[in-house]
């Protein structure tokens, strides 16, 4: 009995630990010092010193915050255009373009980004966004055409007018699939923000990039676990939402 | 009064439903009858507009239905599919709730109207209005789906395949619900099946289909007893016919002066059952009572065998 309930608690009680952790670590680093102390050499900082880790998360999360909500917005809104039938012939286009923004590569984009918009937060918005396209476009697109028939046929013989079956049973009935590709999005998106850094975006990978160049471990190190748990907390985070919509609705976990 | 005229639907050179003519009373029920293919879905689905007819009419109470936009015609139907199709993200009273919504209605009105017909299909509005459709069961989902359908008070209700998902006890039982409830709201109802015994059993007309044309459309006693076509024939079966002929009475009607021995028989029991209970039990008679108790009777073989009979 005891084993059971000590098994059941324990993936919640190392969220929550990991949370503390992230938390004191962001706010107060120096307690961390002496951890991290090993890892330099020659009396090199253990602790990050151009910038508080504190305002460099939060810059960086903000940074993924607005490209994934541009992504989910623009995908959403393609998916649902390509499933209606006045869009479905731009269904194969709107498949490649949303491939071209996967396929090529962030730092590509920031390379052909910068001259056009300038150094700072712009190119990596604009390269985390067409990255990040993809998963919920295609996630959006499966919802939306695999939806029980009947339930579809019971809506228009109730009758819902197009737009009303789309937001009163289409989406709430999707929102599991699409939930699932904004929580791939932002993942991607957390560790590929801070490429971000090399244009002078302010986001984690300062951390990172300063501890390359000064050959300090430290540096990369604590870059890297900051990155490592958001990515991890907002995964679990994301994918008990979906379990919540997807267990209301009586289908099994996907 | 629902009038079908000259109704054709054709998908490119498939012919699905081909000129289909047919007049539906008020307050009645009609049973459309075919095997998978024979159109009899499409038909049903032309009447809501589901499916644009390619030529033809149809008329709910003289109004051609084409008077109106689809949804806003589809609101003022009541409509039922096989596997029920209720939303699985709203609750049992929200589902109820969906057409009333849609029309506007006012949330005491709504409300009223959901409770009242939770408590007519045996739900307690208290217990089940919270619950979501995945946590009912067949028979209750099944239920809920034709209170969804009445919510917002149709003259016209369609069926398809309604009980096609029920096993035989809770179907029988959810046949004679849907009697009285139309007996009770005076809904016209247009039912869509492939099983006859179904179609007997709930109709008042029936309209046999084959490969899209309509066969025959009868009341159950007349396509039993003269059958427009080979294929009507087959459909009711050679050795069923007069079992299902004497299921479409009640014993009050084959009650004869006399008296028997044994258990008494309700006379509101169909005749068929009557004549399985007398060879069951192996006796020539049975008793019958009325429904205050009192003795109207009795029934006998030899009666209900000549009922069982072609009739002249």
């Amino acid at each position: 009995m005891k084993e059971a309930g000590v098994k059941a608690w324990l993936p919640s009680l190392l969220r929550l630990a990991l949370v503390v952790l992230l938390i004191a670590f962001v706010t107060n680093p120096g307690w961390f010092e002496p951890l991290l102390k090993p890892l330099t050499e020659s009396n090199a900082p253990a602790i990050y010193n151009q910038g508080s880790l504190l305002t460099l998360t939060l810059l960086h999360l903000r940074t993924v915050l607005i490209a994934t909500v541009a992504a989910t917005i623009v995908a959403v809104a393609l998916a649902i255009l390509v499933t209606r039938p006045a869009g479905v012939e731009f269904l194969p286009l709107s498949r490649s373009l949303v491939n071209i923004g996967q396929t090529f590569p962030p730092v590509a984009v920031l390379a052909l980004a910068v001259p056009a918009v300038g150094f700072g937060e712009k190119p990596t918005l604009i390269a985390l966004f067409l990255y990040g396209l993809l998963p919920i476009f295609e996630n959006a697109l499966t919802g939306l055409t695999t939806m029980p028939a009947n339930v579809v046929e019971a809506a228009r013989g109730a009758g819902m007018t197009g737009w009303q079956r789309l937001v009163k049973v289409e989406l709430p009935l999707s929102a599991p699939i699409i939930l699932g590709g904004i929580r791939l999005s932002v993942v991607i998106s957390l560790a590929t923000a801070t490429i971000g850094s090399t244009v002078a975006a302010r986001t984690l990978g300062e951390v990172i990039i300063a501890g390359l160049l000064s050959n300090n471990l430290a540096f990369v190190l604590q870059g890297g676990l900051i990155v490592a748990a958001l990515a991890v907390l907002i995964y679990d985070g994301l994918s008990a939402i979906e379990r919540y919509t997807a267990r209301r609705m009586g289908q099994e976990t996907a | 009064m629902i009038e079908i005229e000259g109704i054709t639907k054709r998908y490119d050179a498939t012919t699905v439903v081909d000129d289909v003519s047919m007049v539906i009373e008020p307050r009645t029920i009609a049973v459309i009858v075919g095997t998978s293919g024979s159109g009899k879905t499409t038909l049903l689905r032309m009447i809501n507009r589901l499916v644009e007819p390619t030529a033809g009419v149809i008329r709910l109470d003289g109004a051609d239905n084409r008077s109106l936009p689809g949804y806003e015609l589809r609101r003022s139907i009541g409509y039922t599919i096989q596997g029920h199709g209720l939303f699985p993200h709203r609750t049992v009273a929200q589902n109820i709730a969906t057409v009333p919504v849609l029309l506007g209605w006012d949330a005491a009105r709504t409300k009223r109207r959901v409770d009242e017909l939770m408590t007519l299909y045996q739900l307690d509005p208290q217990a089940f209005g919270p619950r979501y459709p995945h946590e009912l069961s067949g028979g209750q989902q099944q239920r809920v789906g034709v209170a969804r359908a009445l919510a917002a008070e149709p003259n016209v209700l369609l069926m398809d395949e309604p009980f096609g998902a029920l096993d035989p006890i809770i179907r029988n039982k959810a046949q004679e619900d849907l009697r009285a409830i139309q007996k009770r709201f005076g809904t016209t109802i247009i039912l869509v099946t492939h099983d006859m015994e179904e179609a007997v059993r709930m109709g008042d007309k029936i309209a046999v289909m084959d490969a899209g044309k309509l066969v025959q459309y009868a009341r159950p006693a007349e396509i039993l007893a003269k059958p427009a076509s080979a294929f009507v024939e087959t459909l009711v079966g050679a050795s069923e016919k007069p079992f299902r002929l004497l299921s479409l009475g009640r014993v009050r009607d084959a009650v004869e002066t006399g008296t028997a021995e044994g258990e008494a028989i309700p006379a509101d029991v169909s005749q068929r059952d009557a004549l399985a209970e007398l060879l069951w039990s192996g006796r020539p008679a049975l008793p019958v009572t009325g429904a205050d108790g009192k003795p109207l009777g009795r029934v006998t073989v030899d009666g209900l065998v000549k009922r069982a009979a072609r009739p002249a």
